[in-house]
C-alpha cells in the first residue's frame, strides 16, 4: 500500500458562514444548515453505503455464488454423466453441498459486518452519529439480511432451475421449490444474521468466526463420536437432528426419518436462535463500553 | 454548553473518573488537561455516551446525548485518530456518517477541503499518515457543522504547519461562538490555544480556570544575575535585603526582584553583570507542580521530571524569554566552556553575549551542561 499524496493545506482554515464571527456571539452558535429529523431509514442508508462500500462484502458474496453454483453444477453434471441420473427423487436437494459450504462465507460476512467497526475504532463513530443502539444494530441486521437474502435466493433459483434441466428426475413440487429456494435462503440469511449477532457479543471477528464454525461443524462431529455409545444415544440424537447441517438438510427433505424438526420447522427453529442472540447483543451493546 | 456534574467512572477497584463537576462554555476554547491516564479520554467517551459512566450526568445543551436525533448537528467529536474503516474511502467514510444524520451529501466535499483532504477523498484510509488520519477526524467532527466541538489530543501526529492551522482553526470556531473543547497533556499547546482551562489528576478536577488567571498565579517570575565578583554581589543583594538563590554557572536567582531594582543596585555599586534578565518558570513546570501528586505513570530514569526550579528540559516549551535572552541558545558561549564541538568555529572566548549564528544543534552542546 502506497502512502496518497500529502494534501496541501489551506493557508488558513475556510470555515464558512465567517461573517457572523465578528462580534463573538456568546449566545452560541446555529448552523445554517437545516436540521431534518434523521429517522430509521436514514440509518439504513448510513449502513447501506457501509456494507456496499468495502471490498469484503464483494469477496465473501461473491465466492459464496461461486460456491453454490460450482457446487450445484458439478454434481449435477458428474450425475448426469456417469449415469441416466436420480430418477426416484427430486433433484433439488442436490443444491445442499454448494449451500452448506458457502455459509461459511455467510458467516464470515455476519461477523465482519459488525467487528470490523470494533476492530477499527469505527463503531465509537458510529454510535457518537446514532447514540441509539437499537437503531444501529437494527440498520445493520436488516442491511446484511436483505443483502444475503437477495443474492442467496437469486442463486438457489438459477442453480434449482439448472439441476432440473440438467437431470430428468420427477418435477419438484411448488412447496419444494418454495423450501430450496425462499426457505433456504432465509435459513442462510437468519444462520448469517445469528453470526452478527455473535460478531456484537464477541467483538472480535476471528474469535466469533471460530465460535459459529464450531456451532456449526461440531455438533453433527460430536454425534458421529458417540455413534458406539448405546447409553448416550439420546443426546446423540439431539446433537444430530439439531445441528445447523442437518436443520439445512431437512430444508430439502428428511433423509433421515428421525423425529427431528424438518421442512419450514428448521427455519422456525433457527429464527428462534437468532432472536435470543440478537437479543444478548442488543443487551451488550447497550450494557458494555464502546 | 456541556454540564458535566458528579461524573464518576470505575473499572473494577480502579477509579477512572472521580466525582467530576464542570461546565464547558461557548465563545471560548477550553483546554482539558492533564497527565496520561488522568482520565481525560475516558471522561470525553462518557461526554459522548460512549461509555455508561459509573455515576452523575452529562448535559449537551441541557440534554442528554442519547436524546439527540442528530448529534452530528450538535456536537462533533475528534476521537482518536483513524476511528475509520481503513479499508473505506476518505469519502464513503465520511458520506456513512452524513446519511445518518440526514447531512446533504454536498457537505462531505466541502468539509474535505476545508482540512485539505480533497485530493486523496477517493483514496482508501488505511494508507493515510497519521496527520491525514487526523484531518479526516477533524472533517468528522465538522461534518454537520455543530454547535459543540471536542478534539482529543488534536495536534498528535500533525506538522507543525498542521499544528498552526488547527490552532487558528479552533480558535475561529470558539470564534463563532461555539464551544471547543480541547484535550491535550501538553501546556505548552493549551497555552497558545485555550482560553479556560480545566485541569484534572487522577480523575478528580484539580483545577477550573482561565488561562489567565493560571499563568498569573503559577508562574513564578524570577531574575537572573550573573557577575564576574560573585562574592561581592552576595554581599551586596544581601545587604539589600534580597534572597538569592544559587543555580548552576555561577549564576544567582532571586525571586519576586525586578531586573530594574537590580540593574540599579548593581550601578550604584560599582558591579560588573554578565548577565541581568528577567526569568518566568514555564507552565509546563506549574502544570507538572500541579500534577506531580497525581501522575500515575512515573518514568524512573535520572530524576529530570521533578518539578525542581530552573527550565526544565527537553519539554520543548520555551520560557517565555525576557527580552534580550534565549533560553535556547544559554547564557552564550564562555571561556573553556568545553570542547570547541560547536556549529563551525564559533565566536571567540570571551565575547560574551554573543549568540551562536546556527545555535547549539541537538545533542552537541546543551548550554547548561557546559561547565
Amino acid at each position: 500500500m502506497t502512502t496518497p499524496p500529502i494534501p496541501s493545506t489551506p493557508s488558513t482554515p475556510s470555515i464558512p458562514y465567517q461573517q457572523r464571527a465578528e462580534g463573538a456571539p456568546a449566545d452560541g452558535y446555529t448552523s445554517p444548515i437545516p436540521v431534518r429529523r434523521a429517522h430509521f431509514g436514514d440509518a439504513l442508508l448510513a449502513e447501506w453505503t457501509k456494507i456496499r462500500s468495502v471490498r469484503s462484502t464483494l469477496w465473501t458474496l461473491g465466492v459464496m455464488v461461486a460456491l453454490m453454483l460450482g457446487l450445484g453444477l458439478f454434481i449435477a453434471l458428474s450425475l448426469a454423466w456417469t449415469d441416466s441420473g436420480y430418477p426416484e427423487q427430486t433433484v433439488l436437494p442436490l443444491g445442499f453441498f454448494g449451500v452448506m459450504l458457502s455459509s461459511i462465507c455467510v458467516i464470515t460476512l455476519g461477523v465482519i459486518t459488525m467487528t470490523s467497526e470494533f476492530g477499527t475504532g469505527l463503531v465509537r463513530t458510529t454510535l457518537t452519529a446514532c447514540p441509539s443502539r437499537t437503531r444501529v444494530l437494527g440498520a445493520k441486521s436488516v442491511v446484511y439480511f436483505a443483502l444475503v437474502f437477495v443474492i442467496s435466493l437469486m442463486t438457489t433459483t438459477l442453480v434449482g432451475a439448472l439441476q432440473t434441466s440438467i437431470l430428468n428426475g420427477p418435477p419438484p413440487t411448488g412447496n419444494e421449490w418454495l423450501q430450496a429456494t425462499v426457505g433456504v435462503s432465509l435459513f442462510l440469511a437468519t444462520l448469517g444474521l445469528f453470526a452478527l449477532a455473535i460478531g456484537t457479543l464477541i467483538r472480535h471477528s476471528a474469535g466469533a468466526v471460530t465460535i459459529m464454525i464450531g456451532l456449526v461443524l461440531l455438533p453433527p462431529v460430536l454425534g458421529l463420536f458417540m455413534a458406539g455409545s448405546p447409553w448416550l444415544g439420546p443426546v446423540r440424537d439431539f446433537l444430530y437432528q439439531y445441528s445447523i447441517p442437518m436443520l439445512l438438510v431437512s430444508l430439502y427433505e428428511n433423509p433421515t426419518g428421525l423425529p427431528g424438526p424438518s421442512g419450514w420447522w428448521s427455519l422456525w427453529l433457527m429464527i428462534a436462535a437468532t432472536a435470543a442472540a440478537m437479543a444478548g447483543a442488543l443487551w451488550s451493546l447497550h450494557r458494555r463500553d464502546a | 454548553m456541556i454540564e458535566i456534574e458528579r461524573l464518576t467512572k470505575r473499572y473494577g477497584r480502579k477509579l477512572a473518573v472521580d466525582d467530576l463537576s464542570f461546565q464547558v462554555r461557548p465563545g471560548v476554547v477550553t483546554g482539558f488537561l492533564g497527565p496520561n491516564g488522568a482520565g481525560k479520554s475516558t471522561t470525553m467517551r462518557m461526554m459522548l455516551d460512549l461509555d455508561n459512566p459509573t455515576g452523575g450526568s452529562v448535559r449537551i445543551d441541557g440534554r442528554h446525548y442519547r436524546e439527540l436525533a442528530e448529534p452530528l448537528k450538535h456536537i462533533g467529536a475528534l476521537l482518536e485518530a483513524k476511528s475509520m474503516h481503513g479499508g473505506r474511502t476518505a469519502y464513503n467514510n465520511l458520506l456513512c456518517l452524513a446519511q445518518s444524520n440526514r447531512i446533504p451529501a454536498s457537505r462531505v466535499s466541502e468539509v474535505l477541503e476545508m482540512v485539505g483532504l480533497t485530493a486523496v477523498a477517493k483514496k482508501k484510509t488505511k494508507g493515510f499518515s497519521l496527520g491525514m488520519g487526523q484531518r479526516l477526524g477533524i472533517a468528522s467532527a465538522l461534518l454537520g457543522d455543530p454547535e459543540i466541538l471536542m478534539f482529543d489530543e488534536p495536534v498528535n501526529g500533525l506538522d507543525p504547519e498542521g499544528i498552526h492551522w488547527i490552532r487558528n482553526l479552533m480558535k475561529a470556531l470558539a470564534h463563532e461562538g461555539r464551544t471547543v473543547f480541547v484535550s491535550s497533556h501538553l501546556m505548552s499547546e493549551m497555552a497558545l490555544t485555550a482560553d479556560h482551562l480545566i485541569v484534572i489528576g487522577q480523575g478528580r478536577l484539580l483545577a477550573d480556570t482561565s488561562m489567565a488567571e493560571f499563568i498569573h498565579e503559577n508562574s513564578r517570575s524570577f531574575a537572573r544575575l550573573r557577575s564576574p565578583d560573585r562574592e561581592r554581589l552576595r554581599d551586596v543583594l544581601h545587604a539589600a535585603g534580597f534572597t538569592a538563590v544559587e543555580a548552576a554557572d555561577g549564576v544567582l536567582e532571586i525571586d519576586g526582584a525586578t531586573t530594574e531594582e537590580l540593574g540599579e543596585l548593581a550601578a550604584r555599586e560599582g558591579l560588573v553583570l554578565h548577565e541581568l534578565s528577567a526569568q518566568r518558570a514555564s507552565l509546563e513546570e506549574a502544570f507538572m507542580r500541579m500534577t506531580a501528586q497525581s501522575v500515575e505513570y512515573h518514568a524512573h530514569s535520572n530524576g529530570a521530571h521533578g518539578p525542581g526550579p530552573g527550565p526544565v528540559q527537553g519539554w520543548g516549551q520555551p520560557q517565555r524569554p525576557a527580552p534580550g535572552h534565549l533560553p535556547g541558545a544559554g547564557p552564550g558561549p564562555e571561556p573553556g566552556s568545553g570542547p570547541a564541538s560547536g556549529p563551525g568555529p564559533g565566536p571567540a572566548p570571551g565575547t560574551g553575549g554573543g549568540l551562536p549564528a546556527a545555535g547549539p544543534r541537538w545533542g552537541e552542546r546543551r548550554p547548561d551542561e557546559g561547565a
